[in-house]
């Protein structure tokens, strides 16, 4: 099929072209590690352009859950649906990003058995630039989800009294902690060895990272040992600073501990993932 | 002999128990095809990987262009150029896509970069197939757009991890033709390969790899030498004569002589070409009438079986590499 039509558009190799590619010698200047990683970037874009396929976890996904959480149980959590969405949605928006990341590691586990992860290593580029292009692809896979959960709860009566300052605030800082968050997941991505094991061990961190947490309900009525689980667990403390935002309150603390955790993140997964790549087989 | 493109001292590469490369000296000068011949597994891909930067080796030195590849992996990444074995360029992405992000991430601006990444697709019969996702293209299609992928920057060094292993008769003569046109423009170039006439097609120089060791190197005429001039077949007109020639040449030149199924021909190993001539004069002389008289050097076959007592194209174990 495909292959047949292809060939026949196939010329030879012409000798007096390949001369004149190979002479012409030219020897532009190694770009710099900002625009390696935007060109790896734009990379992870056209693979959504022609892969259009690989949304479906940043929109049905979120979707399914608003849905679900604030009919099935809105009611019977606080009252009425329009009060737990209220309360719901920026919580979804956390989880759905967070969620989201998990992806990262399943891709690039299939993309590095593939020899074009050969080529890209064998450039004089910065190192990590592929990663970070690939991570700076999936900051465009969270923000596609994130408006799609902020329009469903607009459509579904969410009110947040932040604001447009502070919906998009609390979107900025929550792409800033999935990007940093992704770099767990790259980790994990380069030890394991099949795509399948990845989403597997992600998934197992995962669910109780969000569920542990105060996305679904208000963990004063949780038993004394889980809500200190709960209260430390950073997922919580995003939740809160994303739903302080877009109602309205700017909780500082909770800000800098969000950013604290990202640095944090990104400071100790970055240089494993980094030197894990660098020995890869 | 030039300076050296490639040199290697006791390079070694283990994966757990397997000694994948077990002390490689290479000594490759610039200019020309020099090839790595072996069977699957012998440690030829981790070589190549070792040489690209991507494998760290356990042990020994490797200098590619001069520079070490350890310590200036860099300046060796700027300077060379890699096709590896399995598809080397992204296959969700169209074929202008892929050589435009090369050209971008190799430092050319959009506009020169597309210009480029234009000209490689003329020149290597692929313009009308640009715009199409790579995993549509055909074998050998895949197999040119990997090889221009590796050109964007012209390399002074390219390797090619068996560039046409599982290619069609003419895609293969399409990439050898590239390869020629390449050295012909003074790059130097470091193929892999485990098909015995493509080395001999292709390659100055080989070395002929098997368990992770260079077990011989040379030109293919020096190989082939170093397990004999090569094999004299005769054919004669009358079988009925073949007992008579078969004395004649036997004293003619001093080697055992091996009597095909053919009733009319006969065979030998020749240690000595200076005296083929001679053995035809007595043939002559002798009275008998001769229908084919051909020297041939021995294939590189016999030299993979004379040197590793295994035949070139077996699997012995599975791929190292």
């Amino acid at each position: 099929m495909n292959a047949t039509t292809a060939e026949q558009a196939s010329a030879p190799v012409t000798e007096d072209a390949l001369r004149s590619v190979l002479l012409a010698g030219e020897r532009p200047s190694r770009p710099g590690p900002v625009l390696t990683s935007l060109t790896f970037g734009w990379r992870a874009l056209l693979k959504i352009k022609h892969v259009p396929e690989q949304l479906v976890d940043v929109t049905m996904f979120p979707i399914m859950f608003t849905l679900m959480f604030t009919y099935l149980f809105g009611g019977a959590l606080a009252g009425s649906t329009q009060a737990y969405l209220q309360f719901l949605l920026p919580g979804i928006l956390v989880q759905a990003n967070v969620m989201t990341t998990m992806n990262t590691g399943i891709t690039l586990n299939t993309d590095i058995q593939k020899g074009v992860f050969d080529r890209f290593r064998a450039l004089p580029v910065w190192r990590p630039s592929p990663l970070v292009g690939a991570l700076l692809g999936d900051v465009m896979r969270y923000s596609i989800g994130s408006a799609i959960v902020i329009t469903l709860g607009l459509v579904l009566g969410f009110r947040p009294e932040g604001g447009a300052v502070g919906v998009v605030l609390s979107v900025a800082l929550l792409l800033v902690f999935s990007f940093c968050l992704s770099w767990l997941w790259t980790m994990l991505s380069l030890i394991l060895r099949t795509p399948n094991s990845v989403a597997g061990v992600s998934m197992m961190l995962m669910f109780p990272l969000t569920f542990g947490s105060n996305i679904f309900v208000d963990p004063k009525t949780m038993p004394g040992w889980l809500q200190a689980v709960v209260e430390v667990n950073p997922i919580t403390h995003l939740a809160t600073v994303v739903r302080g935002l877009m109602h309205g309150s700017v909780p500082a603390g909770e800000i800098g501990w969000v950013l604290v955790s990202s640095v944090l993140l990104v400071a100790v997964f970055g240089p494993i993932t980094m030197v894990l790549y660098r020995n890869k087989k | 002999m030039g300076k050296l493109a490639i040199e290697t001292r006791g390079l070694k590469k283990s994966f757990g128990t397997t000694h994948a490369v077990a002390g490689v000296d290479l000594a490759v000068s610039a200019g020309g095809v020099y090839g790595v011949l072996g069977p699957n597994g012998a440690g030829k891909t981790t070589t190549i990987r070792m040489l690209a930067t991507l494998l760290r080796p356990d042990a020994g030195e490797a200098q590619v262009l001069g520079y070490d590849v350890v310590r200036d992996a860099q300046a060796v990444r700027s300077r060379v150029g890699l096709t590896g074995q399995f598809a080397s360029v992204d296959e969700d992405l169209t074929g202008v896509e892929n050589l435009l992000l090369l050209a971008r991430l190799l430092g050319y601006s959009r506009r020169r970069g597309r210009e480029r990444a234009t000209d490689l697709l003329d020149a290597f019969g692929l313009a009308k197939a640009a715009d199409r996702q790579v995993k549509k293209y055909s074998g050998g299609m895949r197999r040119r757009i990997d090889i221009a992928a590796s050109l964007v920057v012209t390399p002074e060094l390219i390797f090619l991890d068996e560039p046409t292993t599982g290619l069609d008769p003419r895609s293969r003569n399409q990439v050898w033709e590239i390869v020629r046109g390449m050295v012909a423009e003074g790059a130097t170039v470091l193929l892999t390969t485990q098909y015995l006439d493509e080395a001999d097609q292709l390659a100055d120089r080989i070395a002929v790899i098997d368990h992770g060791k260079v077990i011989a190197e040379g030109s293919s005429g020096q190989l082939k030498a170093s397990v004999g001039a090569g094999s004299l077949h005769v054919r004669l007109r009358a079988p009925e004569q073949r007992a008579e020639a078969e004395r004649v040449l036997a004293a003619a030149l001093d080697v055992p002589i091996e009597l095909s199924a053919d009733p009319a021909a006969l065979s030998a190993r020749i240690s000595d070409p200076e005296r083929v001539a001679r053995s035809v004069a007595e043939l002559s002389r002798g009275g008998i009438d001769v229908t084919e008289f051909a020297l041939g050097q021995p294939s590189l076959d016999e030299v993979f079986l004379t040197l590793t007592g295994h035949a070139a194209e077996e699997t012995p174990e599975e791929d190292a590499a």
